[in-house]
């Protein structure tokens, strides 16, 4: 291939992932700044885990034991 | 209240390592102070013979703040935000606690052996990464063990979702494994080809290509060890101490995902106008420039979580620590990118410039924010408050003091050397030799030995506190909540 070809395909190739890259970027802010009003998760009330972070402190989303776990307490 | 309520958090490895903090601080600044001042006054290169000259010294320097002080600190900070915010404690797995103390010590063990290889000049010649290939196999050896932790901790968590501050620990492991393992590949030549000592080698990579993958390493160890885990600490110690959640969380979690993506290409910007490809020197320049935003996406966050409550600024040293270190952070992403541009670059590349840019972040950012997390760390391990808030307020105006006079004398000599280097006649002859630089930089580089020495001297006073706190300052009954107590 010449070096002209190689060169436009980089160009291709740069404008695309840019394209793509920012797509990916302002979707996640999307995600995260209408999650709550869309139903989903409610991301501020992470913050609390290290407010409330002593060992009696009820977690803020508890890890439901599995099955296994019941049986062997 | 859960069936766990009979467990408490055990800070015993997050104790020794913050120890091992305050004593390879010290070490370390102390030779930081020294080599400063061999740089006004030579005749100090001759303390003690070859063991005392600034090219022995500086790598010791270097890895003692950097391996020693720095990591010593984020491990003993994850050893304690890492129960906490997972609410699980070390004491629950045997496994883990044997792990961990195996950590601190084997962690000991290579720190010996650096210290020792280094003062007697065995070294890959690779900055921040002197090491020879068997220091560099204990060296991943203790990562690994650090990584079990890690995981294995998460493992047994109760908290369902991973704190902000535990994805910046992810990336530290991750990123610092990567980054050592590629860069510090090595040929052993007496295996190889029966030349040089057992435990010598070369780089796999010659000529532009060792020094690409040298600063494609280089810059992201100050991503990974001078960044990443310090906002781990920030996102943790300045809420809890401050009582206030993280301003938005959400933001929190745009910045991590953009630092993580945006800084693995920046190292290119130490390379401008050297034989790497141009391309690799300006997606570098451009990189460094787009990190402004992720950074200050952190520090900004770190701000407004004081909203409304500046006024503990004025009663609480500890706030005043983390937010100058936060202001700091900014300070210095901004001004990195602004040596990254190509222009700027060309004045600034090889100047004094860039060790004070390299201090503002680690005496101001790093160096505050482990000072201020090992404090607040130390009432609820030890259950003493803290020995003395007018040491800790003297001390904060003192080391303030030595950043800014750190930064400033660095600011103007390395302008001025970059200035005169350039400085031509109308015929195109350099208007300067190298020496009359050397003249004129001279009153700069004793003000920089002084301002090294006020940060050394505020170290002493903060571990003087340290130690008064663990062993004579009162007892508390109950764990505070927020704002750590502290005696007058």
């Amino acid at each position: 291939m010449e070096m002209e070809s190689i060169r436009e395909l980089q160009a291709y190739g740069y404008a695309f992932a840019s394209f793509v890259f920012a797509m990916i970027l302002y979707g996640y802010i999307y995600h995260l700044y209408t999650s709550k009003k869309k139903g989903g998760k409610d991301y501020e009330k992470y913050s609390k885990m290290a407010l409330n972070d002593s060992i009696e402190d009820s977690p803020v989303e508890k890890i439901e034991p599995s099955n296994e776990d019941k049986e062997e307490r | 209240m859960q069936s766990s309520n009979m467990i408490n958090y055990d800070y015993s490895v997050a104790k020794c390592f913050a120890i091992a903090t305050i004593v390879f601080g010290i070490v370390g600044m102390a030779i930081g102070v020294l080599i400063a001042f061999q740089m006004a006054y030579p005749e100090l290169n001759y303390l003690a013979g070859e063991y005392s000259t600034f090219g022995r010294l500086r790598p010791l320097h270097t890895d003692a703040v950097i391996f020693g002080f720095i990591l010593s600190g984020v491990w003993s900070t994850w050893y304690y935000i890492g129960q906490r915010v997972l609410k699980v404690s070390m004491a629950e797995s045997p496994f883990l606690m044997f792990m961990g103390k195996l950590h601190f010590w084997l962690y000991i063990v290579g720190v010996a052996v650096v210290v020792v290889t280094l003062f007697m000049g065995i070294t890959t010649s690779k900055e921040y990464a002197e090491f020879e290939w068997p220091i560099d196999i204990v060296i991943v050896l203790i990562w690994v063990i650090w990584g079990m932790g890690i995981f294995g901790l998460i493992g047994i968590r109760r908290e369902k979702t991973l704190y902000i501050s535990i994805w910046y620990f992810i990336a530290t492991f991750l990123g610092v494994a990567m980054l050592y393992l590629f860069n510090n590949m090595a040929v052993p030549t007496y295996f190889v080809a029966g030349l040089g000592k057992w435990y010598h080698s070369v780089s796999m990579y010659a000529g532009t290509n060792d020094a690409m993958v040298q600063w494609w390493y280089g810059h992201n160890a100050v991503a990974f060890v001078f960044t990443v885990p310090i906002i781990a600490m920030v996102y943790y110690f300045l809420p809890k101490e401050s009582g206030q959640p993280v301003f938005s969380y959400k933001l929190s979690l745009l910045s991590f995902w953009g630092l993580m993506f945006v800084y693995l290409w920046a190292g290119g910007h130490h390379l401008l106008y050297s034989t790497v490809p141009d391309w690799v020197q300006t997606m570098g320049s451009i990189f460094s420039v787009v990190l402004i935003l992720p950074s200050w996406g952190s520090a900004i966050n770190m701000l407004l979580t004081m909203k409304g409550e500046w006024g503990q600024l004025k009663s609480n040293p500890l706030i005043k620590f983390m937010i100058l270190a936060s202001t700091f952070y900014m300070f210095s992403t901004i001004e990195g990118p602004i040596q990254a541009i190509k222009s700027v670059n060309a004045l600034a590349h090889f100047t004094d410039w860039i060790p004070g840019h390299v201090h503002d972040g680690t005496l101001g950012w790093v160096g505050f924010m482990i000072i201020a997390s090992l404090l607040h760390m130390a009432p609820r391990m030890f259950k003493r408050e803290i020995y003395s808030k007018k040491l800790l307020e003297a001390q904060f105006w003192i080391q303030t003091t030595g950043i800014v006079l750190y930064f400033s004398s660095m600011w103007i000599a390395g302008i001025t050397q970059g200035m005169m280097w350039r400085a031509a006649d109308q015929y195109g002859n350099l208007a300067y030799s190298f020496i009359d630089t050397v003249n004129v930089l001279h009153p700069y580089y004793t003000i920089r030995g002084v301002g090294g020495l006020l940060y050394l001297v505020g170290f002493f006073m903060f571990s003087y506190n340290f130690y008064k706190t663990m062993t004579a300052s009162k007892a508390i009954e109950e764990e505070p909540q927020s704002a750590s107590p502290m005696a007058a």
